[in-house]
C-alpha cells in the first residue's frame, strides 16, 4: 500500500464570484472591469465621512436564483454586518457582509467524477462586497491603490469540508462555474478574478472521525491550479505527518510557477474581525411572492436539461452533457431544433462540424453567427438525401460560414453540391464503372459480393461525390446481378 | 471580565492606536466601568427575545441596478495625502 493510501483528504472550497450588475453593491459606480484605475469610484466607494450606502436590489435577485437552483433554504430576514480589519484597498476599513444572516443555507451541488455521482453540500452563500486592488509592482516606493474593484457586489459560496480529492474539487468548481454563468450572474472568468477559490485541506487516517488541522490555500486562479495545489499541499501534509511533525493551522499562498505553497500566516496571528451589525444599511426582507417570482424566471437548468434530451430527445448520454456544458450551445440547440426535428443530426453537427469550426477559430460559441435556421437547413438538406454529409460539413458548411447572407439551398446549387438523383445520369455512371473492370464484375458474379463496394467508389469518383449513393447501390445491384 | 494590559494593548492594536502609559491607565479604568455597565444588563433574562439587529424598522431600502453618482478620477484622488495621476498612494504593503 502506498503512503498516500492510508490517508482520507478532506477537503472545503470557498468560492466568492463576482456579480454581473451594472452597479456596485451599495453605490452607482460601475461594477465592470476597468483598465482605467480608479474610474468607477465615488463619496461611498471612498468611503467619504457622511455617505450613506444603498443595497442593489438586483445582488438580491442573482444570490436568490443562485441559492434556488443549488437547493438551498433561503433566509427571508436578511442583515448585514461589519467585518473589520486594515488595509488599504478597504477604504472604509471594514467589509459590509452578512455575517449572522447568510441569504442561502444548506443547499448542494451536484458532481460527477467518473461514473458516480455525489452531492457537495453547501453550508452558506452571502452576499459581501469586494474590496479594491494592492498593486505593489507599479510604484517602487508606494504601494498603489484602485478602488474600482471597491464595492463591487460578490457571492460567497462556502462548501461543506465534502470533497475528498482534487478531481472532486475540480469537478466541483467546473459545475458552480457551469451554473453562474449559465443563470447569467457571473461571467465565471478565474484567470481574471471575477471567480477566486480559497480551498481548506485536511488529511487523516482513514477511518478516522476526528478532522485534521486544516490549512487555507489562496490565490487559486484557475480550475486547473485549484487541482495542482490541492495534490501538491495534500503531499506535504503527508510528509509532515508522516515524518511525526505535526501540521499547523495556517493561511498559505499557492506558487503556480513552481507548483508549491507557502506560509502568509499562522493561527497565532490569525484576523480578529469584531463583526458586528451594520447601522448604515436597512434589513431586506424576501416574500414568499417574490421567491415564487425568481423561482419561475429561472431558466431550465443543465440537469434538468441533460434529462429531457437522454430521455425525450433520445440524444446519447454524450451529446446531452457537451451540449448542457455551456448556456449558448444548449440556446443554440433548443433555436436549431425549432426548424428542424433530427436531433440527433442536429447534436452531430454541433458536436462535429460546428465545435471543429470554433476549435481551428479558436474561438468561443459566442463567436458564432450562422443563424440557428440556416443550419436547420443545412441539416434538414442532409436528412431528405439532397446532399452528402460529407459535401455539406465539408464544402457547404465553411461556404455558409464565410458568406451567412445566402440561403444555403442556393449556395449548394451555385457550388454545384447538389446530389444527382436523376437516375438516367446516375446510370451513365454505373455503366461506365462496370465497363471499366469487366473482371471484377465477373469476380463479383461468381460470389465475391464485397466488390461492390470497389463499383461504388468508382461511381463517387465519376460523380465527383455528387450521386447519391443509395441510388447507385441499387442500381449497381442489379446490373451486376443480371448482366 | 478584568480589564488587563495585555487585553488595551490587543484592543489599541487592533484600532491600530498607541497611547502612552498615563493615557492606557486611563483607558483601563474607562473600559472596566463600560464593561461593568454592560454586565449589569447582562443580569436582565432575555430568554425567549429575539436579539435586535438593527434600530430602525425601515426595511428593504433597496436602489435599482443603475448607474449614477459617480465622481472623476481627478476629483477623487484630490484629497488623498499621497497620490499621483492614477492611483492612491500609501506605504509599501509588501516588502521586496
Amino acid at each position: 500500500m502506498k503512503t498516500e493510501d492510508k490517508y482520507e483528504v478532506v477537503i472545503g472550497l470557498e468560492v466568492h464570484t463576482q456579480l454581473l450588475t451594472q452597479s456596485k453593491l451599495f453605490c452607482g459606480d460601475s461594477a465592470a472591469f476597468s483598465t482605467h484605475p480608479n474610474t468607477h469610484i465615488s463619496p461611498i466607494t471612498l468611503a467619504h465621512p457622511g455617505t450613506l450606502p444603498r443595497m442593489n436590489s438586483k445582488a438580491i435577485e442573482y444570490a436568490v436564483k443562485l441559492g434556488l437552483a443549488v437547493h438551498c433554504d433561503i433566509e427571508q430576514h436578511n442583515y448585514f454586518a461589519r467585518k473589520n480589519y486594515f488595509y488599504p484597498d478597504l477604504p472604509k476599513g471594514y467589509q459590509v457582509s452578512q455575517h449572522t444572516t447568510p441569504i442561502c443555507k444548506n443547499g448542494f451541488v451536484k458532481i460527477k467524477v467518473g461514473e458516480t455521482e455525489r452531492n457537495i453540500r453547501l453550508n452558506r452563500i452571502h452576499i459581501e462586497e469586494d474590496a479594491g486592488k494592492s498593486l505593489h509592482d507599479v510604484d517602487e516606493n508606494y504601494t498603489s491603490i484602485d478602488l474600482n474593484r471597491a464595492g463591487v457586489p460578490l457571492l460567497e459560496i462556502v462548501s461543506e469540508p465534502d470533497m475528498h480529492s482534487s478531481d472532486e474539487a475540480f469537478a466541483y468548481i467546473t459545475e458552480l462555474r457551469k451554473l453562474v454563468t449559465w443563470l447569467g450572474i457571473c461571467d465565471g472568468n478565474m484567470e481574471e478574478g471575477s471567480m477566486r477559490c480559497d480551498a481548506n485541506i485536511s488529511i487523516r487516517l482513514k477511518g478516522e472521525p476526528k478532522l485534521g488541522t486544516r490549512v487555507e490555500v489562496k490565490n487559486l486562479n484557475s480550475i486547473r491550479n485549484v487541482k495542482r495545489a490541492i495534490d501538491v499541499e495534500v503531499l506535504r501534509l503527508i510528509g509532515i505527518t508522516e515524518s511525526g511533525e505535526k501540521i499547523i493551522q495556517e493561511t498559505r499562498s499557492y506558487d503556480a510557477d513552481n507548483n508549491s505553497t507557502f506560509s502568509l500566516r499562522t493561527k497565532e496571528d490569525a484576523d480578529d474581525y469584531r463583526y458586528f451589525a451594520e447601522p448604515d444599511l436597512t434589513p431586506f426582507h424576501i416574500t414568499d411572492e417574490y421567491l415564487v417570482e425568481i423561482k419561475n424566471s429561472l431558466p431550465v437548468l443543465p440537469e434538468a436539461l441533460k434529462k429531457h434530451y437522454t430521455e425525450e430527445l433520445q440524444l446519447p448520454e454524450y451529446d446531452a452533457s457537451v451540449i448542457c456544458e455551456d448556456k449558448e450551445l444548449a440556446d443554440y440547440f433548443e433555436e436549431l431544433t425549432s426548424h428542424c426535428k433530427n436531433y440527433k443530426a442536429a447534436a452531430n453537427w454541433l458536436l462535429g462540424p460546428v465545435k471543429g469550426h470554433l476549435n481551428d477559430s479558436n474561438s468561443g460559441f459566442n463567436s458564432f453567427s450562422l443563424p440557428p435556421a440556416k443550419l436547420a437547413a443545412l441539416v434538414q438538406m442532409v436528412d431528405d438525401g439532397k446532399l452528402s454529409f460529407g459535401m455539406a460539413s465539408s464544402k457547404l458548411f465553411p461556404a455558409l460560414i464565410a458568406q451567412p447572407e445566402k440561403e444555403p439551398a442556393a449556395l449548394a446549387a451555385e457550388l454545384n453540391l447538389v446530389l444527382e438523383t436523376d437516375s438516367s445520369s446516375i446510370e451513365q455512371w454505373v455503366d461506365e464503372a462496370i465497363a471499366k473492370m469487366p473482371d471484377k464484375a465477373a469476380e463479383y458474379k461468381k460470389g465475391k459480393k464485397g466488390l461492390i463496394g470497389l463499383f461504388a467508389g468508382e461511381v463517387k469518383k465519376l460523380s465527383k461525390g455528387k450521386a447519391d449513393m443509395q441510388i447507385v447501390n441499387e442500381l449497381l445491384n442489379k446490373k451486376l446481378n443480371n448482366s | 471580565m478584568e480589564v488587563n494590559d495585555e487585553l488595551v494593548d490587543k484592543l489599541a492594536h487592533l484600532a491600530r492606536l498607541k497611547f502612552d502609559e498615563t493615557a492606557k491607565a486611563e483607558i483601563k479604568t474607562d473600559l472596566q466601568k463600560m464593561i461593568q455597565f454592560v454586565d449589569k444588563l447582562n443580569e436582565l433574562d432575555t430568554t425567549g427575545v429575539e436579539p435586535l439587529l438593527h434600530m430602525s424598522d425601515n426595511v428593504n431600502i433597496l436602489r435599482a441596478d443603475e448607474m449614477k453618482g459617480s465622481i472623476s478620477r481627478e476629483e477623487g484622488l484630490k484629497n488623498a495625502a499621497v497620490h499621483d495621476e492614477h492611483f492612491f498612494k500609501v506605504p509599501k504593503v509588501i516588502k521586496k
